[in-house]
């Protein structure tokens, strides 16, 4: 079974006229916490119980990138998808041998619907382009090479 | 009849629709992506059926997957929610075909009010105000129309909505390169190059009228007011619209029924306004043929539950008598509590919930899809929950808005919860009838001090 907005009202239209601050209700299909908070309203805290989470879609191997001395790695700002080019069917932003600037934008990641622009974040030559067109990608995920 | 629905959507509105499925002994089947397998959603339907990888482009709008998920599991109708695919004609031709209900209009509505630019048309024709302006082939066609009716100028993909796809020309010099970068942009985003341009109007009320209609009869289930917007993206809703002279507020649902009418509308529908509260002025802005995010403060007001509405309608049905002449008690507001960090300039905040607390009682309402150990997935929008209070005024409203904000914690990821906590501190907000503009004044003012 579950709760719906109704059902909670009633219980808490019960423990209004009741001396107690809190209840829980624990049963097989959900997990419910009513408290009364300080500011004199209730607050409502629900569980059901979850089959496993689904992990989000296995990020690439990240840890094995081994930085030659002297290159720096480009990091997403955001967990999100990563990709090369402003739009599909266009030119990539950079390819190896582009020289960038700092501020240069090497891709873009969108990250709930909001596309954020990737910064080169220094100065120097694309060595390196690790990461696909659309792939999924966590923030410590290496996108890029360059060498200053 | 409608016995067995698919819900081809995701978060909070799966959530609101399997409700109301389920109080009306509809069983509810879900179309979730692989993210979602696990989510609450998939927990409260009947059933889940997966139909893609966690990309929308893969999942959520892939109309063959959707109407295939349909088709399998013997779903009689589809309900598309709001965003995603909820006003495509090719998931309604697809269903159709199939021989399932697309929850929403006709494939020649949806057609009609869809491109931005033919439901301009259409509601001038309909005998609406619209914003003065036009359609842009090229840079040319755009110096003409900026020559015609001057800066600013609002530069508007026609295959965009939900306040994306906009473009800000203040300095005619511009026009060529903001029209070009506003047509490459669009073709990359919608598929779709065309933009049309529009008068800016800098101190307007964004108003909307609800609209439900049976293909017959059409009637306004009263306005909201959704002018506290950051970049076009709706924050907080109310219902009514507050401080709106009452003549002003008949015409706008006037306005709204008659554009319904002429376009024989069957279904649930929003037609927006750009309200010159001042001048007592008002313009046509679009039409959305589907459920909004803000139904809720519609509902609290108005007592109904639209996703039945919609269905009864979707099924044939005439409008039921007691839609008529409904008149609004008292006054509602929604927050949307988004998982945007309101203090890191709302940067979006993917990650995992470790703590869901949120407020209850009397006159409080919470639409959410979130509880301790829910993911909200980088692939989807940042709707974490609407937190809706109704109370017999606007003041008991606003009242009851504070003691929900403070009992409501979200830990995990970062929200936009303190923003709404200081907008409720704003007197500016608290009078009420503040336009688009307000909000930006608001943050830049200090809004975003800690408080």
């Amino acid at each position: 079974m579950n709760l719906t907005r109704d059902d909670v009202q009633e219980i808490i239209g019960l423990l209004d006229s009741s001396p107690f601050d809190e209840l829980r209700l624990e049963t097989g299909a959900f997990k419910l916490t009513l408290k009364r908070s300080g500011a004199g309203g209730w607050t409502q805290e629900n569980e059901t119980p979850a089959a496993p989470a689904t992990p989000l879609p296995a990020a690439t191997a990240k840890a094995a990138v081994a930085l030659e001395p002297g290159t720096v790695a480009i990091r997403p700002p955001l967990m999100g998808t990563f990709y090369r080019a402003p739009k599909p069917g266009a030119a990539p932003f950079v390819e190896i041998g582009s020289l960038v600037e700092p501020d240069t934008a090497i891709g873009i990641v969108e990250t709930m619907k909001l596309m954020n622009s990737v910064p080169a974040g220094a100065r120097g030559t694309i060595v390196a382009i690790l990461a696909e067109n659309g792939e999924y990608v966590e923030q410590d995920r290496v996108l890029m090479i360059l060498r200053p | 009849m409608i016995r067995r629905l698919l819900i081809a959507n995701r978060g909070e509105i799966a959530v609101r629709i399997i409700a109301t499925c389920r109080r009306l002994g509809i069983e509810s089947v879900l179309a979730a992506s692989a993210a979602d397998l696990a989510a609450l959603p998939a927990r409260l339907a009947d059933r889940t059926v997966c139909i893609g990888p966690a990309p929308s482009a893969q999942s959520y709008l892939n109309a063959g997957a959707i109407v295939a998920a349909a088709r399998d599991a013997a779903c009689d109708a589809i309900h598309p929610g709001y965003g995603f695919l909820s006003e495509s004609i090719v998931l309604a031709a697809a269903a159709r075909q199939a021989g399932i209900v697309f929850i929403g209009p006709t494939e020649a509505q949806l057609a009609g009010v869809g491109d931005k630019l033919r439901a301009r048309e259409l509601a001038a024709a309909a005998g609406l105000p619209v914003v003065p302006g036009g359609a842009a082939r090229s840079a040319a066609e755009a110096a003409d129309i900026v020559k015609r009716i001057g800066c600013p100028i609002l530069v508007k993909a026609v295959g965009g909505g939900g306040g994306r796809g906009m473009k800000l020309l203040s300095d005619p010099a511009r026009t060529g390169e903001t029209i070009a970068m506003a047509m490459a942009e669009a073709e990359a985003a919608f598929g779709d190059g065309r933009v049309y341009l529009e008068r800016f109007v800098g101190r307007g009320r964004h108003v909307e009228v609800q609209l439900i209609g049976d293909g017959d009869t059409v009637v306004a289930l009263g306005d909201r007011d959704c002018s506290i917007q950051r970049r076009y993206q709706k924050l907080v809703e109310e219902a009514p619209a507050p401080a709106l002279d009452e003549n002003l507020r008949a015409r706008l649902h006037e306005a709204a029924a008659a554009f319904g009418r002429a376009l024989a509308y069957r279904g649930l529908g929003t037609v927006e306004f750009l309200v010159d509260a001042g001048r007592g002025e008002f313009y046509f802005l679009e039409m959305n043929a589907r459920i909004q995010v803000e139904h809720p403060v519609t509902e609290a007001v108005t007592g109904l539950d639209l996703v039945a509405e919609q269905i009864a309608v979707a099924e044939g049905r005439k409008l039921r008598p007691a839609l008529h002449g409904i008149a609004p008690q008292g006054h509602a507001i929604e927050f949307r509590v988004n998982a945007e960090d309101s203090g890191r300039d709302f940067r979006p905040s993917p990650g995992t919930v470790t703590k869901a607390v949120f407020p209850a009682g009397d006159g409080i309402r919470v639409d959410t899809h979130v509880e301790a150990g829910s993911a909200m997935p980088p692939f989807y929008d940042s709707l974490v929950a609407k937190i809706i209070v109704h109370a017999e005024d606007r003041p008991a409203a606003l009242a009851l808005a504070r003691r929900a904000l403070a009992g409501c914690r979200i830990e995990g990821i970062a929200t936009n919860l303190d923003m709404h906590r200081a907008l409720l501190d704003d007197g500016e907000f608290a009078r009420g009838g503040v336009d688009t503009a307000y909000f930006a004044r608001f943050w830049r003012g200090g809004g975003a001090a800690p408080r």
